[in-house]
């Protein structure tokens, strides 16, 4: 490597046309297109299911006025596509000749070149245009939105906080970018023919729901998207249509992440997504809300449960340092925002410690400025440290000062100020992760033929391996430094005992150990009672029911209403009310007067076609005592009285009137033959053992 | 007593009497009582009471005043110091007939006082009590007084203190009154204790046999500290009455007070009493060690293999005990345990330690940190057994590493299970590493070693491994590298530890490079110790020089954190002394060299922290010592400019460290101390030592004599003894030069012992002229070094120590209390 500053990096133009001098050719010899050169050929995409990089959306589908919950629906976003280096790949395959030109080859894997194309979330289990209502979680888990919201008839809102949204759209403004800069006329398909695909190699035979992938949206459906998210703070109340109240909690992973209690009057229900215990960035987890759960939905644990992050974090500082002396560059492929503010912040404190002050950091997105600024205004949604710092006044975020003196430099790509001021050995960050667009495919072809340099990846959604093997034969060192501050299998069981939900509802993953460590038992939820799990397009029944509603009663019928203590503590009184239900809310409003007899004439309104009330008979309470109740009927002149016990109660026989009174739990009759005097005594003296109201 | 301190004595004990004096320092108190108890053994208590009347007033004063006016520590002390009087049989009749040790110690006593509920009381008064118990006289009075029941009830008391010190005295009690029967052991069969033993020995039976387990741990204590301390025959007699009420409590399920019953049995067992006798002891010991839950069967195994005098048979199991979580662990996760035969005994018992082991993640975690202790403390013990497993020891000290690391995938449930509680756990990790490390000692098969040294790897290059688990793996590499015997010249022999070597730099490298600097820390110090051993080797030097160590321990120098400085110092010390810096591609090795040397003086000028200044100056020394080729090269120039530096630095180790830099320069250009081995065999040497005047005049042009003389007066102890004893090694090798001086010539003398009485006043910043060899020797001459070597061997504070200080001290205490209440108003 040439010490020092240099022009721009150079792109090789092709496989025959790469140079032997490493320098790309200033932006002007760029012009006019950049299209034919070889770094712009990005072809797609397929995906690898087997890999559990996953990505949770939160979909929370309510249809007015009856409440459903189907939840969670764990959606499954495949951001990858594949970038061809290599050969045609119809000589090895003679009989696939039709799509040779979509199938390249490059050291032993097959790759298809095309447009990079998208998964999109689950849409056979529900209907889209039926979702009242989506709650989104976390940037990261907000990617797929444009297209559940632009093409699917859906007219509900969506609800999530600013920072989610604010950087949700620079991520993806980010991958618009990047797509849109390599246009691309078609897209690969005549791969996905069932027939063809189904004698692919791995992983492109295996790739599910082929026919359902799309590009890339536009910026415009990501404006649009975003149009329709309304913005909400931690722990505010969301009323839905009455039947739930929906409240996001800080679940301390991301500037802005969230976690959400739906709940109603009598059930609460809590949904963990992306959570972290780490003392990191953001706002920490508030853990306490979460208690009294009748149901906690967990999701979002940390896909690599085995790395620690702060080992990485270690491991990240160690090898970067190890390349930088060696007079190596090291590039670091990560998403525009997220760690990147935590490595930054730790590479402020190490690099002065590792003699790395006049290495100059570089950090090149579309989106690099507005993050970095953005993080420095969400003061509320940081963590206690750097809420305090900015009452000082002083930057929350340390980063300030690496810009402030050069040692961090943004830039929105390679081409322009960059040029001039690239100097080697140097840090790169940039995206995209998956080393399929965006400026990294450049510093991969720059830097991959040498040994003195070293590619990083710290972002845990990407296998290392896959994104890296379209480079084959790479020359440069490659280090997987996965941080992941997601909540760990530990954590998580501290948590449950913290919060103690009554049950838990997770993904079948994380009820056994991950299939390549089956012996590691640590790895997955041990808890009491044992989780209930869900597997793909599984619709559960959580366990409760619903036994209770709150009514609401108005002012002037609560007024009339006279309340009789029937036991120390507890009073009742009688309600006659006309029950009003609308969104889900229950009020009891005072009956309407008896209609005018002499408003006869007067065609009735239909409103006021309600039933007329009857009259109303007091209500009865009490027991009565046998023994008193005879000895009463003694008193007043009755004789020959037999009582007889029954199963559920008594009878008093008065032989001599031929009459019956059956006295049971809830009950009383008095039964005799057409004298109407004798029963309204006998009733009279009954009513006296009975209170009224 | 020194009359001065008899004057000052009746003021303290005024002081201490008055109650509205409070006396705010405890230790001035247990000073006083440590004073008087010298006073006492050095003469008669009854002398001193009766030329001292006041302590006997203060005294009765503190008797009459009734507790609640007197502060608790007064009490506590008063009892303390009655107690340390009446320890003479003539003095305890003499306070006894003023009826004073019975109202101070008596039923009537503090007992009854309400502030008997402070400790400190109580402590007092059962420590009045054990000075008093010394004499027959004395037992009369426990026996009468009620003592020996209050202690009964001491023996549960809510403070350890007082609870610990009650069973000791009880102990003591039980000994003094046994000590004229010590004889004839058979005359105490049956009921012939003396009266006070039998109340004790009775309520030690009665505890035994009780079921509350606070009574029985109670009497164990008891036995335990008789049998520890008391090695007459009586103890015999006294085991064979009670032990088999010992050996009863083992039918209880669950044992009793399981702790302090494997104490009694091993204290028992290690009396020299039962050295010959069996006693039913043995068969005790073996049915514990059966029946104890295996955590607490390990201390008693552990304290059984230590014993000198154990059956075989008993040891075998003993061993069999710690050895089983090892195999459990073994046979979870599939591996052989050994051969057979040598854990025969291990199966009996094995399903209470996996039970054990499986049962939660903190038993699992404690059983296996303890067995690993226990074993790691055995290991280098004669009385280890001779069978010493090493190869199922190592095999399962590496498995319980991999469970650590998650690195071991067993078949079985258990193992499963085993690798969930252990999966990073750093208390097992540490534990296992610890131990691993003292297996290098064995003797391992090849094989083996390199699953040792694997393992070792794998924590060392594993993200996950903390600072202090990385530190232990360092430790636990450097001894296996080492131990194993094997110098990596054979390396062609394809043997372990060379190979190893290879994959370890990169490790090393990148754990150099840690931001924790713990980890650089670490990893400098195992680079300082391998290339002390290895060094030398040329493999070892092969791989070292071919990858970025050097550079980065260079590197290093300039660390943030002052530790890592300073190991990087050491290291780089070490790197030089073995020729293995690193070689910059710009500059050759000699600037390399020159560019070290500047490095480290650098350090030493500005670093504001004293560790690496401290380490520079080492390292310096060393390279003298060695005649490292850079100083050698200019020795003067190098002590010139490294002594201007040291003896001006703040850090009192660091000025320590240049007068043994100057010493060893003395040593080679004067040569050794005279007085050594006249029959040392010693080589010749290269060069004679240069003649003596040109010497001096060296040493006064180094301003070696400046430093030494103003060290002498150094404010740190050390600094001066050191310089002492350089100057008088330097009196003692020109004393042939004496000739130099010539008469008349004193004048120069007396400006440098002017200059030197200013320092020794404190003037430091006063200059000395410019010495001559001459000056210097007349001062050498005239100075009376070995009068000041031997006040500076008193310790520092010996003046203060003194009695009659302590008094002063207290008394100006409470002097400058009541000025500060006056200054209230």
């Amino acid at each position: 490597m040439v010490p020092g500053k240099t022009t721009l990096p150079m792109m090789p133009l092709g496989r025959g046309a790469r140079r032997k001098n490493s320098q790309l050719p200033r932006r002007s010899r760029r012009q006019p297109a950049e299209t034919g050169r070889r770094f712009l050929d990005l072809r797609s995409g397929e995906v690898d299911i087997k890999h559990p990089k996953v990505r949770h959306e939160t979909v929370l589908p309510v249809r007015a006025p009856n409440l459903t919950m189907q939840y969670p629906q764990v959606q499954i976003n495949h951001h990858y596509a594949r970038l061809w280096t290599g050969h045609d790949f119809y000589p090895q395959f003679p009989s696939f000749a039709t799509c040779s030109k979509e199938l390249k080859e490059c050291s032993g894997h097959v790759f298809v070149d095309s447009v990079p194309e998208f998964c999109l979330p689950e849409t056979e289990l529900i209907d889209l245009s039926t979702v009242d209502v989506i709650l989104i979680s976390n940037y990261h888990c907000m990617m797929a939105l444009p297209y559940i919201t632009e093409h699917t008839g859906f007219t509900g809102t969506v609800y999530a906080t600013e920072p989610t949204v604010q950087i949700g759209r620079l991520l993806m403004e980010e991958l618009v970018n990047f797509i849109e800069r390599v246009p691309k006329a078609q897209s690969a398909s005549l791969w996905k023919n069932k027939d063809i695909q189904r004698l692919l190699p791995s992983p492109l035979k295996d790739a599910v729901e082929v026919s359902t992938w799309r590009r890339c949206y536009t910026m415009q459906e990501v404006n649009s998207a975003l149009s329709k998210i309304q913005l909400v703070g931690y722990s505010q109340k969301i009323e839905l249509f009455g039947a739930v109240q929906v409240t996001p909690l800080s679940s301390g992973y991301a500037l802005g992440s969230s976690n959400w209690i739906i709940q109603s009057h009598y059930e609460k229900v809590s949904y963990v997504s992306g959570s972290s215990l780490l003392t990191t960035h953001p706002q920490p987890m508030d853990q306490t809300s979460l208690k009294n759960s009748d149901v906690l939905v967990l999701t979002g644990l940390t896909q690599i449960p085995t790395a620690n992050p702060d080992g990485m974090v270690g491991e990240f500082c160690s090898n970067l340092a190890l390349t930088v002396r060696n007079g190596g560059n090291v590039l670091v492929p990560c998403y525009p925002s997220g760690v990147i503010y935590d490595l930054l912040e730790c590479l402020y404190q190490y690099i002065d410690s590792a003699g790395l002050s006049s290495i100059p950091f570089y950090f090149i997105s579309p989106v690099a400025n507005s993050s970095l600024e953005f993080s420095q205004i969400f003061a509320e949604w940081l963590c206690h440290n750097k809420q305090s710092k900015v009452y000082l006044p002083e930057p929350p975020f340390p980063h300030a000062e690496l810009i402030q003196t050069n040692k961090l430099k943004h830039y929105p790509s390679i081409h322009g100020d960059f040029s001039n001021d690239f100097r080697q050995p140097c840090v790169v960050f940039t995206g995209h992760p998956s080393l399929r667009f965006g400026d990294v495919v450049h510093f991969m072809e720059l830097w991959g033929k040498s040994s003195l340099n070293t590619v990083i990846f710290t972002e845990p959604d990407f296998s290392y391996l896959e994104a890296l093997a379209p480079y084959q034969p790479l020359a440069m060192k490659c280090i997987y430094c996965p941080i992941d501050t997601r909540l760990n299998f530990i954590q998580v069981s501290k948590l449950l005992k913290e919060v103690q939900p009554l049950h838990v509802v997770c993904p079948e993953q994380y009820t056994q150990p991950p299939p390549a460590q089956s012996h590691r038992m640590d790895l997955m939820i041990d808890c009491q009672p044992p989780p209930m799990s869900y597997r793909r397009a599984e619709v559960l029944a959580l366990p409760f029911k619903r036994r209770y509603e709150k009514i609401e009663i108005m002012p002037e019928l609560a007024d009339s209403l006279v309340p009789m203590e029937i036991k120390p503590g507890i009073s009742l009184a009688t309600v006659s009310a006309v029950l009003h239900t609308k969104d889900n809310k229950h009020v009891l409003q005072p009956p309407p007067r008896p209609a005018q007899p002499t408003s006869g004439k007067k065609r009735k309104r239909v409103s006021d076609d309600v039933p007329d009330c009857q009259v109303l008979k007091p209500l009865l309470s009490g027991s009565i005592p046998v023994e008193q109740f005879v000895q009463t009927l003694e008193k007043h002149g009755f004789s020959d009285i037999k009582v007889e016990d029954t199963a559920k109660g008594h009878i008093v026989l008065l032989q001599e009137a031929e009459t019956l009174i059956q006295i049971e739990e809830d009950s009383t009759h008095i039964i005799c033959d057409n004298d109407e005097m004798l029963r309204v005594r006998l009733r009279d003296l009954v009513l006296k053992f009975l209170q009224k109201f | 007593m020194d009359p001065e301190c008899a004057r000052l004595l009746p003021a303290l004990c005024a002081v201490l009497a008055d109650p509205s004096q409070a006396v705010a320092d405890d230790t001035c108190l247990e000073k006083l009582l440590d004073w008087f108890k010298t006073v006492t053994e050095a003469g008669s208590s009854l002398l001193l009471l009766q030329e001292n009347p006041c302590l006997v007033d203060l005294l009765t004063h503190v008797l009459d005043l009734k507790p609640q006016n007197v502060s608790p520590r007064v009490l506590s002390f008063s009892l303390c110091l009655a107690g340390t009087f009446a320890a003479q049989e003539d003095c305890f009749e003499y306070l006894q007939q003023g009826q004073l040790l019975l109202g101070l110690f008596g039923e009537a006593g503090p007992l009854s006082w309400a502030a008997w509920s402070v400790p400190i009381v109580r402590s007092g008064w059962i420590r009045g009590l054990r000075s008093l118990a010394q004499h027959p006289s004395a037992l009369h009075f426990l026996g009468d007084s009620g003592a020996v029941d209050a202690l009964f009830s001491l023996q549960g008391d809510s403070s350890l203190f007082v609870a610990s010190a009650a069973s000791q005295l009880l102990v003591h009690i039980l000994a003094l009154s046994m000590q004229g029967k010590a004889a004839g052991s058979s005359s105490l069969q049956g009921s012939a204790w003396p009266a006070c033993a039998q109340k004790i020995v009775d309520h030690v039976e009665a505890c035994l046999c009780s079921t509350a387990a606070p009574q029985v741990t109670q009497a164990l204590n008891v036995l335990t500290t008789t049998f520890g301390r008391c090695h007459n025959p009586w103890t015999e007699v006294l085991w064979g009455q009670l032990g088999p009420l010992v050996a009863h409590l083992l039918e209880n399920e669950p044992i009793p007070a399981a702790h302090s019953l494997v104490d009694l049995l091993l204290s028992v067992a290690r009396s020299p009493v039962f050295a010959s006798a069996d006693c039913g002891l043995w068969e005790t010991t073996a049915r514990m060690l059966s029946c104890l839950s295996p955590s607490q069967a390990g201390p008693l195994a552990l304290g059984t293999l230590k014993l000198q005098n154990c059956p075989q048979a008993l040891r075998s199991q003993a061993f069999g005990v710690l050895l089983q979580p090892l195999v459990c662990i073994l046979r979870a996760t599939a591996q052989a345990p050994g051969p057979p035969g040598v854990l025969d005994e291990t199966t009996e018992g094995s399903s209470m330690t996996v039970d054990t082991l499986l049962s939660s993640k903190s038993a699992c975690v404690g059983l296996l940190c303890q067995t690993l202790a226990h074993l790691e403390e055995l290991q280098p013990l004669p009385q280890r057994p001779l069978h010493w497993p090493q190869t199922l020891l190592v095999e399962a000290a590496v498995i319980i590493l991999k469970l650590c690391e998650g690195s071991v995938a067993p078949s079985s449930s258990e193992g499963g299970r085993l690798c969930g509680a252990l999966a990073g756990c750093v208390r097992v990790q540490r534990a296992a590493l610890d131990f691993l490390g003292t297996l290098s000692q064995g003797a391992t098969s090849q094989e083996l070693m390199l699953q040792v040294f694997a393992v070792l790897l794998e924590t060392l290059e594993s993200p996950a491994s903390s600072p202090t688990v990385l530190k232990k793996a360092f430790q636990a590499t450097l001894r296996w590298l080492l131990d194993s015997s094997l110098p990596p010249s054979s390396l062609d022999l394809g043997l372990p530890a060379p190979l190893f070597l290879k994959e370890l730099f990169p490790v090393l490298q990148k754990r150099l490079c840690s931001p924790c600097w713990e980890v650089r820390d670490s990893a400098l110090e195992f680079l300082t110790h391998l290339t002390a051993c290895w060094g030398g080797e040329a493999d070892f030097r092969e791989v070292l020089l071919a990858s970025e160590v050097p550079k980065l321990t260079w590197q290093l120098l300039r660390d943030p954190e002052s530790y890592v400085r300073a190991s990087a110092v050491t290291a780089m010390g070490r790197l030089s002394s073995q020729g293995l810096q690193a070689a910059s591609e710009s500059s050759g090795h000699l600037e390399v060299q020159q560019g070290l040397v500047g490095e480290l003086l650098h350090i030493l000028s500005v670093d504001s922290e004293g560790f690496p200044r401290r380490a520079v100056a080492r390292v310096f020394t060393e390279w003298l010592r060695d005649s490292h080729a850079d100083v050698a090269r200019d020795t003067e120039w190098f002590v010139a400019t490294v002594l201007p530096m040291v003896s001006r630095d703040l850090d009192w180790e660091v000025r320590a460290q240049g007068l043994e830099l100057v010493q060893v320069f003395l040593a080679q250009t004067l040569g050794q101390s005279s007085p050594h081995c006249p029959y040392v065999v010693t080589l010749p040497k290269a060069s004679p030592p240069s003649p003596l005047p040109e010497v001096l005049r060296t040493l006064c042009q180094l301003q070696v004599f400046d430093f030494a003389f103003r060290a002498l007066f150094d404010c740190d102890r050390p600094v001066a003894q050191k310089a002492c004893d350089l100057l008088l090694f330097l009196k003692d090798k020109t004393a042939p030069c004496s000739g130099l001086q010539e008469p008349g010539e004193s004048s120069d003398v007396t400006s440098v012992e002017a200059t030197l009485q200013r320092w020794q006043a404190g003037e430091q910043g006063q200059p000395l002229s410019t010495l001559e060899p001459k000056e210097v020797l007349a001062a050498l001459r005239s100075m009376d070094l070995e009068g000041l070597q031997s006040r500076l061997a008193e310790s520092s504070d010996h003046v203060e120590k003194s009695p009659q200080s302590l008094l002063q001290d207290v008394l100006a205490t409470v002097a400058v209390l009541e000025e500060n209440v006056a200054d209230c108003y």
